[in-house]
């Protein structure tokens, strides 16, 4: 079926399968590497985008509830990584493999444009979500804490 | 060694002019060492080497020859060259090279080995380019070299007060000859200008934006897309299976079995229907139509609670096999006031590397071209080569980020397969498992049984421990990663002291995982040392300080590090000095793996109904005389330490009619952060050369966290998950 919607602002018109996610869409249509598979179920977030303003598990949303819909990728947060959250990744060396990083940072900087001052109780419930194989939680956690332009707050 | 390492074994530097009067340098060197004979290959011996790249804009191009996955040797092996070559590290650019055995040798990543393969080659290769770079300026001025000295990226001769950059010298030193790599003047580790700072991963911008890195990103012209169903039942085969139906579904291009080789064992190339899509999403959803009739094979008739019922009945009988025998057990035990018998497993646990296995390969014109996320390429290829009937010559390899390794990439499983589909179809294929294909095949960490019995003496001293343990394999071969070592801890710490094995066949593939080995023997040692200290009314510091001053000769660990970070954790968690409420305790352990010695002190708090919640974790290492680049190396220890209590809290593979029963993270869960606690990481410098930092982190943790649970609510674990534990109190 053919569906029309926005990615990171440019409009794309793509003829695939109803059911085939957003995720593969994405990565194999239209060539937008940086959103990643995990598990397929919904259970790792490693691919996370933003569906009109809210993140969302590009791998459980079917093509075919995508007309109209304004999506930004990791490709798409900022020009060139300025977003504060990407900044604060790299000024804390955040990523060990990286292979979660932006499903991460897609799910961090919803975060912070709802609540710009999380608690780590606010920052625990919104990431727990996504999942690190290389347990980077630790620096993930005081990462949101400097883009959000404060220090931890236990 | 080989016969071709050998021949080689002579060390050499080769100068050449590249285009753009910039010069190349390129080292070979003998390997250091043997890697450890655990999660690191016995095949790869041989020689290492490096090579630096410059400019005449002044940039430094440093090859990164290793695979990365997550342990940060792209950064890392790259400083140390760069620290000796006085680069400025703001000019440096890190290139990845693909496999290239006739310029480089032991591309590989495990065993926490890059730091001690690499620290002194890498550190020549970087002081080598700096003397020609020196000679180079001094020719020009017409002084000595000595009255020349470096600093970021360029040559001063203070006398004149002139200077000239890497950059303007590089063409001159390309027409000089080498120095001798063993005699070229390393640096006094006090002038270390990047060794020991904090260094930035030199893909951090890469990953941060969405940049194509990892295997799985890996896009080609006229790309097709492939699956791979392999039989649930480990090593079985196809009997027949629904092709035309599936060759008729839309996007479908081909369906096709593939026959394993007659010769293959579990690490090669497995029977199964490979489905080709002209998307990914195509070829995954025609195998949800897939009908498959398999050949199981014998396999099918194992599963976990089999190998339960066979470990009691082994444990029941005499062992079949010491592995070491000091002093009378028997009779210590005999004498001793206090015996203690316990029996403890862990189980199958499962790689789950965030990036499920994948390889994307084209075959054209007789050669094959290969883009893998591999920690051990050479092997690929020569298993690629073997079964496929392609000369090694023929085939290249592309080395791509990883997005995790923690040793499932050792096996090239998925390499043979993407190579053996791309053979039969005329177009670059990338080949792409599922999470279910991923944990349903995976070369898992093996489950063990051990059976002790231990005795101390009126005084609280340990004088006896008696170990039957009982694991997988075809007696006297140990399934992969399912061995133990004579001389593991605490064996030459008690002078009465026997360790024995059993063991039972397996059709389940095993392997490497983190710490292979100690992930799982570190909570069995260390929890029993544990159970001894209490039952013998000692502090658990104390009573592991009196084991540690009673060394024997022969021991494999250097008991005076290993003391040292004993009493640093001790120290930096307060150990003995705070009360605690009920429910909350700390528990220590320590273990020595992988060239490192650490020991970690966790803090837990378990609620009456029995909610564990892990507060706090302290770590202290020795890793030796540098710490290369702290700002990793605290991540990397974090990251172990997390690692291991996410294995201790909840995973478990459990194996029934042959196949694994959990293939997806709603059934093996991983750690999230709201279960993450502090971390709070310090390294003790030694005197002893720089060693790993992937895997001696992790095994201390699981024990002291189930230490902890112990003091905090009088509960003995002995079986791992934790989930499986009523831990409520009161």
């Amino acid at each position: 079926m053919k569906v029309s919607f926005k990615v990171n602002g440019v409009a794309h018109t793509v003829d695939v399968p109803a059911d085939m996610p957003l995720l593969w869409v994405l990565r194999d249509v239209l060539d937008l590497k940086g959103t990643k598979f995990g598990c397929g179920i919904g259970q790792c977030a490693a691919c996370t985008v933003h569906i009109d303003g809210e993140p969302a598990r590009s791998c459980r949303r079917r093509a075919s509830t995508l007309e109209g819909a304004d999506i930004v990728t990791i490709e798409g947060l900022s020009a060139d990584g300025g977003h504060p959250v990407q900044r604060a990744w790299e000024a804390l060396d955040v990523p060990q493999c990286g292979y979660c990083q932006a499903g991460q940072i897609m799910t961090a900087a919803a975060l912070l444009k709802r609540n710009p001052h999380p608690s780590d109780a606010d920052i625990d419930s919104a990431m727990s979500g996504n999942l690190c194989r290389c347990n980077t939680y630790l620096r993930i956690r005081d990462a949101i804490h400097r883009a959000a332009g404060a220090e931890a707050t236990p | 060694m080989s016969a071709q390492a050998s021949v080689t074994r002579r060390d050499f530097l080769r100068v050449s002019a590249i285009a753009g009067g910039g010069f190349l340098l390129a080292t070979y060197l003998p390997a250091l060492a043997r890697a450890e004979s655990l999660g690191a290959p016995g095949s790869d011996e041989g020689e290492l080497n490096a090579f630096i790249r410059i400019t005449p804009d002044g940039i430094v191009t440093i090859a990164a020859k290793n695979p990365e996955i997550g342990q940060g040797v792209k950064t890392m092996l790259p400083m140390i060259i760069a620290d000796e070559l006085d680069a400025d590290w703001a000019n440096v650019r890190v290139e990845q090279v693909g496999l290239d055995t006739t310029k480089y040798e032991n591309q590989w990543a495990g065993g926490s080995m890059a730091t001690p393969m690499n620290w002194t080659p890498l550190r020549q290769v970087g002081a080598a380019a700096r003397a020609m770079l020196v000679a180079a300026a001094a020719a020009t001025w017409n002084v000595d070299p000595s009255t020349c000295t470096t600093e970021a990226g360029s040559v001063h001769h203070r006398a004149s007060g002139r200077r000239l950059g890497y950059g303007e010298l590089a063409g001159k030193a390309a027409g000089l000859t080498p120095p001798d790599l063993k005699t070229v003047p390393l640096k006094d580790p006090a002038q270390f200008r990047i060794i020991g700072t904090p260094v930035h991963g030199v893909d951090n911008h890469a990953i941060v934006t969405g940049r194509p890195l990892f295997g799985i990103d890996v896009t080609l012209p006229g790309m097709v897309f492939a699956v791979f169903q392999k039989c649930p039942v480990f090593g079985g085969t196809v009997k027949s299976a629904n092709l035309d139906a599936i060759r008729a579904l839309p996007g479908v291009k081909d369906a096709f079995i593939v026959e394993p080789p007659a010769d293959t064992d579990l690490t090669g190339l497995q029977g199964g229907v490979a489905i080709i899509g002209a998307t990914w999403w195509a070829a995954h959803s025609a195998r949800g139509k897939l009908k498959v009739e398999w050949n199981e094979g014998a396999t099918a008739q194992q599963s976990s609670t089999s190998f339960a019922a066979q470990a009691a009945a082994l444990a029941a009988q005499p062992p079949q096999r010491s592995l070491r025998r000091d002093g009378d057990p028997e009779a210590a035990l005999g004498d001793a006031a206090k015996v203690v018998s316990a029996e403890y497993f862990y189980p199958f646990i499962a790689h789950v590397t965030l990036e499920p296995q994948n390889c994307t390969a084209h075959f054209h014109d007789g050669k094959l071209e290969i883009w893998a996320p591999t920690q051990m390429p050479a092997r690929g290829r020569t298993i690629v080569a073997n079964t496929l009937g392609i000369k090694e010559d023929d085939i290249d390899i592309h080395l791509t980020r990883g997005g995790g390794g923690f040793g499932r990439r050792l096996n090239n499983d998925y390499m043979v397969e993407a190579a053996r589909i791309a053979k039969q179809v005329s177009a670059p294929v990338k080949l792409l498992w599922s999470r279910e294909d991923d944990m349903g095949h995976d070369f898992y960490r093996p489950a063990g049984f051990h059976y002790l019995t231990g005795g101390v003496d009126a005084k609280g001293t340990l004088t006896a421990w008696k170990n039957h343990f009982v694991t997988f394999g075809d007696a006297p071969r140990y399934a992969a990663s399912a061995g133990i070592s004579d001389t593991e801890f605490p064996a030459r710490f008690i002078p009465n002291f026997s360790l024995d094995v059993s063991s039972m066949p397996l059709g389940v593939p095993t392997g490497a995982l983190r710490a292979p080995g100690s992930n799982a023997i570190a909570f069995v040692m260390q929890s029993f040392i544990d159970e001894l200290a209490h039952a013998a009314g000692r502090d658990p510091v104390d009573f592991r300080r009196d084991l540690l001053s009673n060394v024997e000769p022969g021991a494999a660990m250097d008991a005076s590090r290993m003391s040292g970070v004993l009493e640093l954790v001790a120290e930096k968690s307060e150990w003995g000095k705070r009360t605690f409420p009920r429910g909350t305790a700390q528990g220590v352990a320590f273990h020595f793996s992988h060239r490192g010695y650490f020991a970690e002190v966790v803090q837990v708090t378990v609620s009456r109904a029995g909610a564990l919640k892990v507060d706090k974790v302290w770590v202290a290492g020795d890793i030796g005389s540098e710490i290369i680049n702290p700002l990793n190396a605290e991540s990397q220890a974090q990251g172990a330490v997390l690692d291991g209590l996410s294995e201790a809290l909840a995973q478990e593979i459990t194996i029934a009619n042959g196949r694994a029963e959990q293939l997806n993270f709603n059934r093996y869960p991983l750690l999230r952060m709201y279960q993450a606690p502090p971390v709070d990481v310090h390294f003790l410098k030694t005197k002893f050369p720089p060693t790993g930092l992937g895997e001696p982190a992790l095994p201390p943790a699981v024990a002291a966290l189930c230490n902890a649970i112990y003091a905090a609510t009088g509960k003995r674990v002995r079986s791992l998950p934790l989930s499986k534990h009523d831990l409520s109190w009161g």
